[in-house]
């Protein structure tokens, strides 16, 4: 096991691997930037650094002043978090270059799943199910362009390689509109990502996204350890997660789950990582693999009893994952609500100072945040606070947990979409269960329509 | 050791570059510790007479209104500007180990002038002066590991 470990990341995650690490009995170093001076985990941390100014691009993303200040702290393993440099393969190069153990996967599979072309393409070679659409990058020719969509079948969605997240697409319901739908997004991913190559996929109505947690260690082991149900998003940003999805038979599950465990091995993929899907009808279609820990990894610990990111440091450090596929089950349902500080309708972003912070508790009640009363919310990062956890028995009683624990939960000094969130618990069709990734838009916009 | 002693010691070390000094006197031993950590509070009194840098500074100054959450890592003293490290590495007063140090306190600097060396990931970066005055303090020991913004020289 390491002896110390540097965390690369900020906010609630930086916590969140900094309670693994002590819990391992690894020293922490935390890096920060001047505007996480007074972070919860930099005071907690055995060492800090601090890395550079407010804004990401001199802190956070700066590679050369995380990889010195592993140096000067003689860390020994560095952990990338979610955002920011998890999914940069050149950070993990230069990590191992340097000589420390970067906790995630191998550059290569971080560069192949970075490029949603050869993602797409090394999962139709390892049998995982993916959207049907154009066979790799689109072409220049546009009547190539209007073959391919002929061939797919309207609407369509054109998607840039360099992309992933949500960002970097355009859906087209007509063929008039397609060629310069696909210029504008290849000239779009060039300013975004440098990269221009585009491909198109079906774009699927009312579909679900549904994810599959995996787990890989050095020993050619891989398991999944279950699904995520995170449809109720807005702007492809997900504002409530689940597990397990609800409504969707087992063997399913069990069926997609055991083709992403066999291309973890047919890969060589290593640590934590999910697959990401969409479904409808029955159908499960891969969209993209995040080759990090994920923001909702909450409600995968709290129905498999597995504590991910401390499997992440055990993997890195040599470890044999302590289970096989048959030990991993799947008990009670968690629902992770994500407290974001920003106008619960408006959704404009609400930095400042917390007054008053008053978390909910309580049984089946789990609340990951690395604020405080008196905490400055910076305005130079995403407007996520925290996290809050339910798990019960079964779906109902998660629910109805959550439901009191947000009744509880008291923020003062800031605005936080809390309000939503009681309104979601109260959706009559959240609560069947099952809806679209495209419902919170839509119910959003009806709001709106009948408010304006 | 009487009182007025006492003082002269504390003004010693306040005033030098001394970061510690310990001082044995019969049966009386006495060690003071300046504390050249940087202070986490943001500070609002600026106009002050006396050097900042030798005043531990309230630990809460707690603002009127909610401010910034970036203070600076050092108060600006009436008498000089910090140099503060812009990167994170370690601090090397000398171009080489055993040769002489880049600067020494007293010494006059102009912009441009080589300060110290902050080493990251096996180079060597030369940090320059970009005020003119004279050293008045060195707050960084030859070999530590040095975080951005840290202070390094006072400069007067």
């Amino acid at each position: 096991m390491f002896g110390k470990i540097l965390i690369a990341n900020r906010g609630e995650i930086a916590l969140r691997i900094q309670r693994a690490c002590r819990e391992l009995g690894v020293r922490t170093v935390v890096v920060h930037s001047q505007a996480d001076t007074d972070a919860k985990y930099v005071k907690l941390a055995d060492e800090s650094v601090c890395i550079g100014p407010a804004p990401s691009r001199d802190s956070y993303l700066n590679i050369p002043a995380i990889i010195s200040a592993a140096e000067v702290t003689d860390a020994e393993a560095i952990h990338p978090g979610y955002g920011f440099l998890s999914e940069n393969a050149d950070f993990a190069e230069r990590v191992e270059k340097s000589g420390f153990v970067f906790i995630g996967p191998r550059p290569e599979s971080i560069r192949l799943m970075g490029d949603k072309v050869s993602a797409k393409k090394a999962m139709i070679a390892t049998g995982v199910p993916t959207v049907p659409g154009s066979e790799g990058a689109l072409p220049d020719e546009p009547r190539e362009i209007v073959k391919i969509a002929r061939a797919v079948g309207y609407p369509v969605i054109i998607k840039a390689a360099g992309g992933g997240g949500g960002r970097g697409m355009r859906v087209v319901h007509t063929e008039a509109a397609l060629v310069n739908a696909v210029n504008m997004t290849r000239q779009e991913a060039q300013t975004a990502f440098g990269n221009s190559t585009v491909y198109m996929e079906k774009f699927l109505e009312n579909p679900r996204h549904i994810e599959i947690q995996v787990l890989a260690d050095q020993h050619k082991n891989a398991f999944w350890l279950g699904e995520r149900d995170c449809s109720m998003q807005r702007r492809h940003q997900k504002i409530i997660e689940e597990a397990p999805a609800p409504g969707i038979m087992r063997r399913l599950v069990e069926r997609i789950g055991d083709r992403c465990a066999d291309a973890c091995r047919k890969i060589g993929y290593r640590g934590a990582g999910t697959f990401e899907f969409l479904f409808e009808d029955g159908e499960f279609y891969f969209i993209e693999m995040n080759t990090r820990v994920q923001v909702e990894h909450p409600v995968t610990e709290m129905v498999t009893g597995i504590d991910i990111v401390q499997q992440q440091i055990r993997v890195a450090a040599g470890e044999k994952l302590p289970f096989r596929q048959k030990d991993i089950l799947c008990r009670g349902a968690a629902i992770e609500c994500r407290i974001n500080a920003e106008d619960p309708y408006k959704f404009t972003p609400s930095p400042g100072r917390i007054t008053g912070w008053h978390p909910p508790g309580g049984p089946g009640v789990r609340v990951d945040s690395h604020v405080y009363t008196g905490y400055f919310v910076p305005p130079h990062y995403d407007s996520m606070i925290g996290k809050l956890i339910c798990y019960g028995d079964t779906r109902a009683q998660a629910m109805a947990r959550m439901r009191i624990a947000l009744s509880e939960m008291v923020v003062e000094g800031i605005q936080t979409n809390i309000p939503l969130h009681r309104d979601l618990m109260l959706d009559e069709k959240f609560i069947q269960g099952g809806t679209s990734i495209h419902y919170l838009e839509n119910r959003l916009a009806a709001r709106q329509a009948s408010q304006g | 050791m009487d009182l007025r002693k006492l003082k002269t010691l504390i003004d010693l070390v306040a005033e030098s570059g001394i970061s510690e000094i310990e001082v044995t006197e019969g049966e009386d031993k006495v060690r003071i510790v300046k504390n050249s950590a940087v202070p986490a509070a943001p500070m609002h009194v600026y106009s002050q007479p006396m050097p900042m840098h030798a005043m531990q500074p309230p630990p809460a100054a707690a603002p009127a209104a909610a401010t910034p959450p970036a203070p600076p890592p050092a108060p600006e003293p009436a008498s000089g500007t910090y140099v503060k490290s812009p990167m994170v590495g370690t601090f090397y007063r000398s171009p080489s180990p055993g040769a002489s140090p880049f600067i020494e306190v007293g010494q006059t600097v102009k912009p441009g002038d080589t300060l110290c060396i902050i080493e990251a990931m096996k180079l060597l970066n030369e940090i320059e002066a970009e005020v003119a005055g004279t050293v008045k303090e060195c707050l960084a020991e030859n070999g530590q590991a040095v975080e951005y913004g840290q202070p390094l020289f006072l400069i007067g």
